[in-house]
């Protein structure tokens, strides 16, 4: 039998000062779960690829086609896109605007040039015979890769309406919290790439 | 199995609607372990049921607000005692039944060669747009929505699709499994009885569905004999125009025999979908 | 209808595949169907407008953001499908009951419109009726139950609500403008690739999941966020009531397993829209791994769907139980355990797929350990009410009713984990009884009873007993005679989806089978009549004083129905079962003596406009209207950018309407009087119905 606690005096049922809710700490915290759902997706395509990473039907293999240093110089873009992004993120802390909109910018030109190269590379494998309705092993691959795509141009976007957001209204509170969650978002895709780059490329050539 | 279990409930089920019963009127040892395996696992399970239906009556009756006189205990909400039981009781049981599915996984696994004096027969077996078609490699005949085996010999079915997902399925002779288009499922089932069974599509493959079902013919040896001899009789052969004729859409398909077949047709039809990637 | 006319291989550049043949205008059931559904929507709108409600509608309802609003929405929206969903019973149940072919012919329901129906069922059933059920009662339950004042993320509320309402739309459009799926509930492929199914019915099928799939995983990010981030101060996890941790787990199952299922559908979409290969037959398509995908989703949502109802059950239990609840903590790690075995065990829904011997028992085992702690929960229940005082309320009927059919589920369910039982059982209407034994017995039986304990929360006057109580006699009853006769012809050999068979032995069985859902029809009109008969006596059913059960938790310890801001002043928690612990204290009912302004967030259009536009896209995706799809994407995110500019989302509610409010609620609990009657274990309730005054 538990014994039950006895309420000290003073106590009414209710908090005797109402606090303020920290709301940016729920965003982050949703962010992040977002990610983590997000994350279960990639998984979910990492699968499909590894099941059907041999089915190439006879026909062309990556084996053929991928060019490792082509993609060092894309994920070299993307992860030095980090790099800058955190710089950023300093420059913010510092709210130090100018700082902020050079080195978002520098990070999106990179999140461009890597989105330029990823449809070169796709329209030249296309071109060469291995479009996503080649084989069941390319459709895999371009469901993985052009989904990890798929977020760079999202987090773009993104990153041209938070400098609308910027240009407006500064580096306030709001906007931190948004920045840091593009932030978190940009680190996350970085990690999804290291994943591709490796078991997709690196793989596929061995 | 246990044959006292066996009698404990087949009787019951009997009264209900007599053979109607396919899984209780096995025909084959499979069917049968298959079957003494559903009803152990009732009837073990029974160990945690008919307590908690007991308590729930009792309980309810028990402590009902209108009945005064019985303990009232408010804030008791912990019981080492108690606990202990209801974890540990379900947590035997399903030791038990764990050991029993991890053995039974292995005896009854559907790839697992029968041993047997006699050797075993080979059936290729056809999913189509909606009929089942059974090639013969050593006879070199085949049938459609019908086929025969001999009593008491071994049988290993080669199961593959020509179209959809489908499950071929006797239950009088036990386990089902998939028939998958570029695939090759292995299923090897034995009858001890003769006797003519249903057997029919386990997974819904489209609006001609309802009507995939075949006959299983359990047949002695001379009458198997006498049986192929009697296809090998049929005018028709199952070659490529007769089979393209055959892959059209159709519902309810009647029984067909075919006195010839190609015996590499079965791997043609699986090397449609594979290509040339496994090219066996 | 599955007929030609569907099938257009040169699309029309405005409308694409949409042609008046799409309409199936010479059905005549369709028609009337349709004419029906159309005189109905008429009326509903003409009533809005003539009473001038629109705007009331809009301000109030479809622009909400408070979670309560939300949770209603749900829920009357779940019954609207549940309509749909059981017609599709009953002519499935009466299809079966008549279609011997050898004797009285294939029935009235030829195989194109059959398998659409039993499609449609479980599609509505699982994705249209369970899932808004249960979302609807967290909504409405789980803020109220943590001491806040809404949801973390109150317009991804909104807009999760009405992705739902799309999906739902656009399954029901399928009715009228071309055809459903008619595949399966989980549309295995190649039967649901592009070269079997060529019609827009599996169109429809993934455009609906999908959409509302991610409002689901919207609601479980929210939701998640809630529980962490929102509970009032004092409350532990350990001290959360159980229907919050048991939410709190469905919600961690639906982010882990929704995003699969949006992958998996994603991934049939490509091969079915642009032509690529995850699962054809040929060009090195893999179909088993949709099988694997699609169940590696699935299994986790029977659990998001049946955890919430075994919260519900500790809930009920203990309150009628007047009782605290035995084995909190136990319950607690048996919930979580089952969580976490969840996505282990997906593989059992195909054993006879052919893996080898020792992954079967791998995943039969699995399975098995999850009845384990299953059990241990029915155990606990059935030790709260072992030395309570049990009323006997209709939650209570739902309870007691539930204990026996949820266990004979249980028990065919481990049969089932059996991999060699399972390769006779498998797909055949052993299966189909199993499974309804357990989402009905277990899941929907739990709905229920939460929506008759909490209603008078929702709306501040309880359903009627009488009707409540005829209502769970007679869906226990339909339910036995419904679904026992499926066991039995399970054994006797009959796989599921059957439009037609020769077996003239299995019609008895079918008979009673239908029978049986003629009763479930009684039991749901009984429901329905509960309802209207319920609003209709209002007066005489009111909750005066925010409790009417003598209940337990937080979300009993304000007014019915809570104020929008739910709690004037935010509760500080000392117990598991706080509000209980508050009347002991003689603590309840007390007016706090000042108030201060609180922090609300404002209602918002963009919800509801960015929902409708991907029903646009959705149905324009369908019917490949490719500038329609375009123009709607566009518009969605535009609207979406423009709501992220909008300045003034929330306001502060200023202390003179709190005190208005709050001023109401506390004169009528000065109107209720102790419930005396009841006085010997429940001094400190005050006000239930039978003290009413008049």
């Amino acid at each position: 039998m538990s014994q039950l606690t006895v309420p000290e005096a003073g106590y009414t049922g209710y908090v005797s000062e109402e606090h303020h809710h920290d709301y940016a700490g729920d965003t982050l915290l949703g962010f992040w779960i977002y990610i983590m759902s997000d994350c279960i997706l990639f998984a979910s395509l990492f699968a499909t690829y590894a099941v059907l990473s041999t089915s190439f039907a006879g026909m062309i293999t990556p084996k053929e086609l991928f060019d490792l240093n082509f993609v060092a110089v894309e994920t070299a873009l993307l992860l030095f896109s980090s790099f800058t992004f955190g710089m950023a993120m300093l420059g913010a802390q510092k709210k130090n605007m100018t700082q902020l909109m050079l080195w978002l910018g520098i990070t999106f030109a990179m999140g461009a040039g890597f989105l330029a190269m990823e449809l070169y590379e796709f329209w030249h494998f296309t071109h060469e015979g291995a479009g996503y309705f080649t084989s069941a092993y390319w459709s895999a691959f371009y469901a993985l890769v052009g989904t990890h795509g798929l977020h760079v141009f999202a987090g773009m976007l993104w990153m041209v309406i938070l400098v609308v957001h910027l240009l407006k209204d500064g580096i306030t509170d709001t906007n931190f919290t948004r920045l840091s969650c593009l932030s978190l978002f940009w680190h996350f895709l970085d990690i999804i790439w290291i994943c591709v780059f490796s078991l997709v490329y690196l793989m596929g050539v061995m | 199995m246990n044959p006292v279990l066996r009698l404990a409930i087949i009787p019951l089920l009997l009264m209900l609607g007599g053979c109607e019963f396919l899984l209780f009127d096995p025909k084959g040892p499979i069917a049968a372990a298959e079957m003494d395996l559903i009803i152990f696992s009732f009837l073990i399970m029974m160990i945690v049921v008919i307590p908690v239906f007991f308590m729930t009556f009792w309980f309810a009756i028990k402590y009902r607000a209108d009945k005064k006189d019985s303990e009232y205990l408010p804030n008791w909400e912990h019981s080492n005692k108690i606990e202990f039981v209801v974890w540990v009781v379900p947590l035997i049981i399903i030791v038990i039944l764990g050991v029993i599915t991890f053995k039974t996984s292995f005896s009854l696994d559907p790839r697992k060669p029968i041993e047997s004096d006699k050797p075993t027969m080979r059936i290729q077996v056809v999913a189509m747009d909606w009929k089942w078609l059974f090639i013969y490699p050593e006879q070199e005949i085949a049938t459609v929505n019908e086929f025969a085996m001999p009593v008491d010999t071994p049988v290993e079915f080669l199961i593959t699709s020509d179209t959809v997902m489908n499950s071929f399925f006797v239950p009088q002779l036990g386990s089902m499994i998939y028939a998958m288009a570029g695939m090759e499922n292995q299923l090897y089932l034995i009858a001890d009885q003769t006797g003519d069974f249903r057997g029919l599509s386990a997974n819904y493959s489209g609006f001609g569905f309802s009507g995939m079902k075949f006959k299983a013919l359990v047949k002695s040896d001379q009458e198997f004999e006498s049986w192929v001899s009697k296809v090998k009789s049929s005018p028709t052969a199952l070659d490529s125009s007769t089979y393209k004729a055959l892959s059209v859409k159709t519902k309810d398909h009647p029984v067909e025999h075919y006195a010839t077949v190609n015996p590499l047709m079965f791997n043609r039809i699986i090397e449609k979908y594979t290509g040339a990637q496994n090219g066996q | 209808m599955a007929n030609k006319a569907t099938i257009v291989t040169d699309p029309h550049p405005i409308f694409g595949k949409l042609t008046w043949d799409s309409i199936p205008y010479h059905d005549p059931i369709i028609l009337t169907t349709f004419l029906v559904v159309v005189m109905i929507g008429v009326g509903v709108v003409g009533a809005i407008l003539y009473y001038g409600k629109l705007r009331y509608l809009w301000d109030e309802w479809l622009t909400s953001v408070d979670h309560k609003k939300i949770g209603i929405m749900y829920i009357i929206a779940a019954f609207i499908m549940l309509i749909r969903g059981f017609s599709d019973a009953l002519l499935m149940r009466s299809q079966q009951a008549l279609a011997v072919s050898d004797t009285s012919g294939v029935g009235y329901l030829p195989p194109e419109h059959y398998d659409q129906i039993f499609t449609a069922h479980g599609v509505i059933m699982i994705f249209f009726v369970a899932m808004p059920l249960i979302v609807g009662l967290m909504n409405l339950v789980v803020p109220l139950q943590i001491g806040a004042r809404d949801v973390a993320f109150p317009f991804l509320n909104s807009l999760s609500f009405w992705l739902f309402v799309v999906g739902a739309m656009l399954v029901n459009a399928s009715l009228f403008v071309g055809e459903f799926a008619a595949t399966g509930w989980l549309a295995y492929p190649p039967l649901s690739g592009l070269e079997y199914s060529p019609w827009v019915g599996v169109d429809y099928w993934l455009w609906a999941l999908q959409i509302s799939g991610i409002g689901t995983l919207l609601s479980g990010v929210n939701f998640f966020v809630t529980i962490i981030r929102m509970r009032a101060p004092g409350m532990s996890l350990m001290k959360m009531p159980v229907f919050t941790w048991t939410s709190l787990c469905a919600n961690v199952l639906i982010i882990l397993a929704f995003p699969i299922l949006t992958v998996t559908i994603t991934l049939l979409t490509l091969d079915r829209y642009i032509g690529t290969n995850f699962f054809t037959n040929d060009l090195g398509g893999n179909q088993m791994m949709y099988v694997n995908l699609v169940w590696a989703w699935g299994h986790p949502e029977v659990y998001i769907l049946m955890l919430p109802a075994f919260g519900i059950f500790s809930e009920v239990t203990a309150t009628f139980s007047r009782k605290r609840l035995f084995g909190y903590t136990s319950l607690v790690w048996a919930t979580a355990c089952i969580m976490v075995l969840s996505f282990m065990v997906w593989l059992h829904h195909f054993f006879t797929m052919g893996a080898g011997a020792s992954v079967n028992a791998f995943f039969g085992i699995a399975t098995m350990i999850i009845s384990i702690p299953t059990g241990v929960k029915i155990f606990n229940w059935l030790f709260t009410m072992y030395k309570g005082r049990v009323r006997f309320d209709s939650p209570m009927w739902w309870t007691a009713s539930f204990i026996i059919t949820f266990t004979i589920g249980g028990v065919t369910g481990v049969m089932l984990a059996i991999p060699a039982a399972s390769f006779v059982l498998h797909n055949s209407l052993f299966l189909v009884a199993h499974f309804h034994n357990v989402i009905i017995g277990g899941a929907l039986f739990g709905y229920f009873a939460g929506l008759t304990y909490w209603f008078p929360k929702a709306t501040g006057f309880k359903l009627n007993e009488t009707l409540g109580k005829w209502a769970c006699a007679l869906w226990t009853i339909g339910f036995f005679m419904a679904f026992m006769p499926l066991y039995v012809l399970g054994f006797m050999g009959m796989t599921r989806r059957l439009n037609y068979y020769d077996n003239p032995v299995w019609n008895d069985w079918l008979l009673v089978a239908g029978a049986g859902a003629l009763i479930v029809l009684l039991a749901i009109c009984v429901q329905f009549y509960q309802i209207f008969a319920s609003i209709r006596d209002r007066k005489k059913n009111l909750d005066l004083t925010g409790d009417p059960w003598d209940a337990r938790t937080l979300e009993w310890a304000t007014s019915s129905p809570p104020p929008f801001y739910n709690f004037a002043r935010t509760p500080e928690v000392r117990d598991r079962d706080q509000f209980h612990f508050m009347k002991e204290h003689n603590l309840a009912y007390k007016q706090p003596e000042s108030y201060s302004r609180i922090h609300m967030p404002k209602n918002t259009w963009a919800g509801i406009v960015i929902g409708l536009l991907s029903g646009v896209m959705g149905f324009a995706m369908i019917w490949h209207i490719w500038w329609l799809a375009i123009v709607s994407t566009a518009a969605m995110l535009i609207s979406f950018i423009v709501y992220n500019f909008q300045k003034g989302k929330d306001y502060y509610v200023e202390v003179d309407e709190i005190v208005a409010l709050e001023n109401e609620h506390f004169a009528k609990v000065a109107q209720a009087t102790d419930a005396s009657e009841d006085g010997e274990y429940s001094v400190r309730q005050r006000g239930t119905p039978l003290s009413m005054p008049a």
